[in-house]
């Protein structure tokens, strides 16, 4: 079987199987939690994996999904879920406008100036109390799916149906970016990875490139941010702040930022761990910040792909 | 006039604070290509320190130098903990680091301190002082004072003596440096040491003027980031005008566009900076060798 293949079986399996050992419904809150920001980092994995650009700037992007949801049915009488498809829609225009421009630069030049474009995010978000009310947040309309569902039959509660439906939509972000990976499109984003000037030289458009990757990255995102405000309901401007973008990109690198599934167990651990450690809340932020350090030090290539090099050495 | 004349000196006064960070920032870059995220964490220290062995009954100078010591210990034990193991790692794995040391040094800092913000008093007194109409507080003076007086300092440092001659050496090319009898890995500690040093002074003499809390970090790591880019990386003259240039935005755009988008400020001028000149003020132009 191909890796595409595994890896969508092995994200199906455990959305299907986890319910079978969870104590409570709290656990349902939870799994879909490491859905949402599954997707979010799957699309990091686009860019950061397979292109080999980085951002610290892609909250800002679930931002605008987010509060899409909260606004346009509001304001534009448009139903949520078209809401979270405009935002999506924004997000990518804006990616694309701000990313031909931004793309050129490398490195850290690159991190900070996608940075500054998530903060301005935030504070647009933070400030404008008029559209968004501010700091405190915004509710959201439902999606009225769990409704409709129920009318033929199949009973969820909430946190069982978001569960699912989250699932649901970060196995197909996933089967979207595995085969962007075996496409043309693919091989191009990988080769400019392993040398800009060497893609060039054969002919490869690294400039569209880098924006397409940078676009769809941030329509993941958008959707993330999206599907995070319908579920909560409620929606506040740190998801666009600069720690919930460094999230991303940490849960990304930590798993392995190269394969989906190695993002997907990287925003696991990321989303679990302070769940976990609400018991030493005064220790979070000293464990959250080891775990950073500790793992780009001994794990470069993230946690995933070093375990399994472990265990084949094992097999020798 | 009056009006234009206050903003004029606010901004000169934050401008030097983010100055002396983009210093910091400088040094570091210089001799490791590494951008410290964490540096806004020794501001942290630097204050918070200082308040906390005040309160100690320590009196404030003893205070304040046990402060800018204990800060730049904090930052040999980060080169030797986290950036020297990491040394040819990704810029992305860098960045992480960097920040999850940032992120670490915030969660001691509440553990070890508290969470609420604190003072001590100005060095010399809270009279303001008068200038054409506007007026500026004494510790402003010596914030302002604090920023030349490192910068002046850096340069003879870098230009005088022949341990600056050898950071300068170790960060133009790091294997020719060694070949020439450099310690490359004790300029590196060197070059911590005094970056930290040098937030953890901003830390003390602007805590009198702004408070000092242990998340002010970040907010300083990215607008003394900012000065640094605006002036060019790399460049002391640079980190120093693009510091104060940018406190000058800020305080312009608080006064005549709008407070609470003061913060974007920074980075408006960042995105401008790197789209217009990407190699700032006083930066050089860099080739990439294939």
């Amino acid at each position: 079987m191909t890796t595409k293949r595994v890896t969508l079986l092995i994200l199906a399996i455990i959305v299907i199987a986890s319910p079978f050992f969870f104590p409570s419904n709290y656990y349902y809150r939870v799994g879909s939690l490491i859905f949402v920001n599954g997707l979010a980092v799957t699309g990091m994995v686009i860019l950061i994996g397979y292109a080999g650009q980085i951002s610290l700037g892609h909250a800002g992007f679930a931002g605008i999904g987010g509060y899409a949801c909260a606004l346009a049915p509001v304001h534009l009488g448009l139903h949520p879920g078209l809401a979270a498809i405009l935002g999506a829609a924004i997000s990518g225009a804006l990616a694309w406008a701000v990313g031909r421009p931004v793309l050129r630069l490398k490195g850290y030049y690159l991190a900070v100036a996608t940075l500054g474009l998530g903060i301005l995010v935030s504070m647009v978000l933070a400030n404008e109390a008029w559209l968004t009310r501010g700091p405190d947040g915004i509710e959201v309309p439902d999606l009225g799916l769990n409704d409709l569902l129920e009318a033929v039959g199949i009973d969820l509660s909430n946190s069982q149906f978001w569960y699912f439906f989250s699932g649901l939509v970060l196995v197909i972000g996933a089967w979207v970016a595995l085969n962007l990976y075996d496409s043309p499109t693919g091989r191009a984003l990988r080769a400019l990875h392993g040398s800009e000037i060497a893609a060039r030289t054969v002919g490869i458009d690294v400039a569209r490139l880098k924006l397409q990757a940078f676009v769809i990255s941030a329509i993941y995102a958008s959707l993330s941010g999206s599907l995070l405000a319908l579920q909560n309901k409620f929606i506040t401007p740190d998801v666009a702040g600069f720690m919930h973008s460094i999230e991303m990109v940490t849960m990304a690198v930590l798993g392995g930022v190269g394969s989906v599934l190695g993002a997907f167990f990287g925003a696991t651990i990321l989303t679990t761990l302070p769940q976990v450690l609400t018991v030493f809340q005064e220790y979070e932020q000293i464990l959250l910040g080891l775990v950073m350090m500790l793992c780009m030090i001994f794990m470069r290539e993230g946690l995933l792909p070093s375990i399994l090099r472990a265990l084949r050495g094992k097999d020798k | 006039m009056a009006e234009l004349m206050q903003f004029l000196l606010s901004g000169v006064t934050v401008g030097a604070v983010y100055a002396l960070v983009a210093l910091g920032f400088t040094i570091i870059y210089n001799a490791s290509d590494v951008v410290n995220f964490a540096q806004g964490e020794f501001v942290m220290l630097g204050g918070m320190i200082t308040v906390f062995a005040h309160m100690a009954g320590l009196p404030l100078p003893l205070a304040a130098l046990i402060a800018i010591a204990g800060t730049a210990a904090a930052g040999v034990l980060l080169n030797k903990l986290a950036i020297e193991p990491a040394r040819g790692a990704p810029v992305v794995s860098l960045i992480i680091i960097t920040i999850g040391a940032s992120i670490f040094i915030q969660g001691v800092a509440q553990l070890v301190f508290d969470k609420q913000l604190h003072r001590f008093p100005a060095f010399s007194g809270d009279t303001p002082i008068r200038i054409l109409g506007a007026t500026i507080l004494p510790q402003s003076l010596w914030v302002l004072a604090g920023a030349i007086a490192v910068f002046v300092g850096l340069w003879a440092f870098f230009t005088k003596t022949l341990t600056g001659r050898a950071v300068l050496a170790t960060s133009n090319n790091r294997l020719a440096a060694q070949l020439v009898g450099i310690n490359t890995n004790w300029v590196m500690t060197l070059s911590f040491a005094l970056s930290a040093a040098i937030g953890a002074l901003a830390g003390v003499l602007v805590t009198p003027i702004t408070n000092i809390s242990y998340g002010v970090g970040i907010a300083y790591a990215l607008k003394g980031f900012a000065g640094a880019m605006l002036g060019g990386m790399g460049s002391p003259i640079g980190a120093l005008v693009g510091g104060i240039l940018l406190g000058l935005i800020e305080a312009l755009t608080a006064g005549y566009l709008s407070s609470v988008y003061k913060d974007a400020a920074a980075f408006v001028v960042i995105l401008v900076v790197l789209f217009v000149m990407p190699q700032g003020l006083f930066g050089r132009k860099s080739t990439d060798r294939v």
